[in-house]
């Protein structure tokens, strides 16, 4: 009332109350997210063409082409409706893509579902994996990558967490305003109905509570044909240059658009209401303002552009509906059937909404999980750390992940030339040159639990990681921060920890965060899941021709581990099978980490390299499982020189989860200039094995030997007996 | 043998992609005279025996439970059929 002088209109009140609402306005994160602005370098800017506020960030990867991507969340709705809440989460980021003047090339999908074994993760996986692949691949749009995580903290909150990237030329990037008065304002595209009517502030912006009755459904239902429709629509509209600034209608619909187009703009807007094509006639004013419906988007056109555009729309057989002009009063007005319902200052609404700083402290229980180390008896012996290995490889978190990613379209438009199961997605985005962009997400929950300011680091080391190991120079960051709720102190100050955490990591990286997402209150009945920062990098490469895979192939090659390894299982992989989770996450250095990620580009460039894979959950044991079984190559293996070096016993060189460490696979011809290499910038490495295509198994010599069948069955069993 | 036809629509709230698809198709077959199409489904559950209120009340929970998504559709119809 203090903003407009007057009591509110009931549709002005809606409109509010969704734009204030938490998943619009980030009331309660906005004071830490600053960071990411605060902390960042010119230098970090160089490759920056458009930074956090728009509906993407775009960076420069040379040749006059850019890359837009991000990541965001749509965990509660696909709680409520799996398929069509994780379909519509593609269709949300992929609109997010094309608003920036990109033609989208690839999705990505980091999931967490509850505990494997729990009844209702059936329901969701299978939702959630056919929603996923239902609108992606109906779009055409390759799914390169993700993560797929079982943890019981998830159980009555799944996170459902989707990226996308898009390609355009420099000059072709779009932005979201509206300015020049006089220019028309146009809504096209699906027709305005009754779904998804306050699904922002309703679903995403309250804990989920079993005893309370259901609120009204908040779902929306995607129509991948009508989008792809749109895109191909929209592509052409940027490339006549009808349009001025563009939208897309996602949370909080037509509210979002009409006020964040004004605001961003140099005047107001003026909106006719009853123009809006309408689905269900007897929708109220506030319930179209708020109608998430899918497959829109608001675009400003100068009145001169006005008979190409509906030439472009008739072409494409989308409708659409003049909704109003640009004015230059300052205003945001909207009329309905004759009456003024709205009349605001858009910046109120689209800006200067509420900031909170809500109060945190550390938990009291943080010191006493801290101290809490992991001193369960550890497998001794040959047979014993056989057993162990084949037991975390069939484990639901390392397991082999092809049943869900199979129901994925991967290579569809023929650009991928890396994808799950390997470290990063990597696409062509030049056919001439090669020139391409490689993508990795990563989070570890539990590491976040037990410190969520080291927590994000490791996030963002760990992605980093994967992007240098496919071969790219990681060159941007975009995050989907999944919390609890913020009026929990205690959670307040895991997401202000995991923020400080990831601004500090990129400015130590040198790479800055283009933009993002923030959910919170993923929580069930009062219990927060554990901190989740799910941080994506991109990665650039001149030439994806040069990419290198996760697996060996090369008979006699030298398997190097580069890296040395700590007794750190705190967190890890393997005290979560048994049932532990407390101390310390692994120790990491940023500095080391980019020099690594130098030595693998590096290595990459110079053909030193046939393979490589770094070393995250299930340590060394994984990576040299997963780098086994890719191709189906066995190798042997000694470990009893790097065990002496580190100080470590031979489970703990298996199972540790120490960072900065990567195995690669180099040529005989090649092992002197890689030894030099890494001498030369006094990285840690040593020969660990050689790659050997007659044994079919994995021979740790002086130890056991491992048949690659036998893994292979431990490896790829589990999801088919859960879900198949 | 008896049988419980069960009809299921989406919610009219909902979007429903099929049926637009089939109401941009009929004018394009010269078939002008309809302003919208719903595309719901139809089961048919055959019963062993006569339809008893169990029975019945059975049909139902399985329209609600497993026939529909309660969040998205409507069980608009759970009936004997009558003997042909």
């Amino acid at each position: 009332m203090e903003i407009l002088g007057r009591r509110p209109t009931a549709a002005e009140l809606a409109m509010y109350s969704v734009m204030w609402s938490e998943h619009c306005s980030y009331k309660s994160s906005k004071v830490h997210l600053s960071q990411f602005g605060e902390k960042v370098t010119d230098k970090m800017k160089e490759h920056l063409l458009v930074g956090i506020g728009e509906n993407a960030g775009v960076v420069d990867i040379g040749e006059g082409w850019a890359v837009t991507f991000k990541v965001e969340s749509h965990n509660h709705p696909s709680f409520v409706e799996p398929y069509q809440g994780a379909a519509t989460g593609v269709g949300g980021i992929v609109r997010d893509i094309i608003s920036m003047g990109a033609r989208p090339v690839a999705v990505m999908d980091p999931l967490r579902f509850g505990a494997i074994d729990h009844p209702d993760t059936a329901r969701l996986v299978h939702g959630i994996v056919s929603g996923i692949g239902g609108y992606g691949n109906s779009l055409g749009l390759p799914n390169i990558g993700g993560e797929l995580v079982f943890d019981s903290v998830y159980q009555g909150n799944p996170l459902v967490n989707a990226l996308a990237v898009g390609v355009m030329r420099h000059e072709d990037i779009r932005l979201a305003n509206a300015s020049g008065t006089g220019n028309k304002v146009v809504l096209f595209g699906a027709r305005t109905g009754g779904d998804g009517i306050g699904g922002a502030s309703v679903l995403a912006s309250e804990s989920f509570d079993a005893d309370k009755p259901s609120k009204r459904p908040a779902v929306q239902v995607g129509d991948p044909f009508a989008e792809k429709v749109l895109i191909e629509c929209c592509l052409e509209l940027f490339k006549a240059s009808v349009v001025e600034g563009i939208q897309d209608l996602g949370a909080a619909g037509i509210s979002c658009a009409t006020s964040e187009l004004a605001s961003n703009g140099d005047g107001g807007m003026h909106v006719e209401l009853t123009n809006v094509l309408l689905r269900d006639p007897t929708l109220t004013p506030g319930e179209i303002l708020m109608s998430e419906s899918q497959e829109r988007m608001m675009a400003v056109v100068t009145p001169e552009n006005v008979e190409a555009f509906e030439a472009i729309m008739a072409k494409w057989n989308v409708e659409y509906s003049w909704l109003g002009e640009v004015t230059g009063t300052g205003r945001l007005v909207i009329d309905w059937a004759g009456e003024t319902i709205v009349d605001v200052d858009p910046k109120t609404v689209a800006h200067e909404g509420p900031v909170y700083h809500r109060p945190f402290h550390r938990p009291e229980w943080q010191d006493q999980l801290q101290a809490d180390s992991f001193a369960e008896t550890r497998p001794f012996g040959s047979d014993a750390v056989k057993k162990a290995m084949l037991e975390l490889m069939a484990s639901p978190n390392m397991c082999d992940k092809s049943w869900v990613t199979n129901q994925f379209d991967r290579y569809v438009q023929g650009n991928t030339a890396l994808a799950m199961p390997d470290d990063a997605g990597v696409i062509r985005v030049d056919e001439t040159t090669g020139l391409g962009v490689a993508i990795s997400t990563d989070a570890n929950g539990r590491y976040a639990y037990l410190d969520p300011y080291e927590g994000a680091r490791l996030a963002l080391a760990e992605s980093y990681r994967n992007v240098a190991t496919s071969g790219a120079t990681p060159l941007a960051v975009s995050d989907c921060l999944n919390f609890g709720s913020p009026e929990d102190p205690e959670v307040m100050w895991q997401f202000a920890e995991a923020v400080r955490g990831l601004a500090d990591g990129c400015r130590e990286l040198g790479i800055p965060v283009t933009g993002g997402n923030v959910s919170l209150y993923n929580q069930t009945g009062g219990v927060a899941i554990h901190p989740t920062p799910v941080v994506g990098v991109l990665g650039v490469f001149d030439d994806v021709a040069r990419r290198t895979p996760s697996g060996w192939r090369e008979d006699g090659q030298a398997i190097y581990l580069m890296g040395v390894t700590r007794d750190e299982l705190d967190g890890s992989e393997f005290a979560n099978l048994h049932g532990h989770l407390g101390g310390r996450p692994p120790a990491v250095d940023l500095k080391t980490e980019k020099l690594l990620g130098e030595l693998l580009v590096n290595a990459s460039r110079d053909g030193m390299i046939d393979a490589a894979h770094d070393l995250s959950e299930g340590g060394l044991a994984a990576a040299l499982s997963e780098m086994a079984l890719r191709f189906g190559v066995g190798a042997r293996i000694g470990l009893d020189e790097a065990c002496e070096r580190d100080g470590v016993d031979l489970f703990t060189m298996l199972f540790s989860e120490s960072q900065s460490r990567a195995v690669v696979a180099v040529a005989r011809s090649e092992e002197v200039r890689f030894k030099d290499m890494c001498g030369a910038r006094g990285y840690a490495h040593m020969r660990i094995g050689v790659v050997d295509t007659e044994i079919e198994a994995l021979d740790f010599q002086g130890h056991f030997s491992l048949p690659l069948s036998e893994l292979k069955e431990a490896y790829e069993g589990t999801l088919p007996k859960h879900f198949g | 043998m008896p049988r419980i036809v069960v009809d299921v629509m989406p919610k009219p709230e909902i979007l429903d992609p099929q049926g637009k698809a089939i109401a941009g198709a009929l004018p394009r077959l010269g078939l002008t005279g309809f302003t919208g199409v719903r595309q719901g489904k139809r089961f048919e559950l055959t019963v062993d025996g006569d339809v008893t209120p169990e029975v019945l009340e059975q049909a139902r929970t399985a329209a609600a439970t497993l026939l529909s998504n309660p969040v998205i559709e409507d069980v608009t119809r759970v009936e004997v059929l009558p003997e042909a």
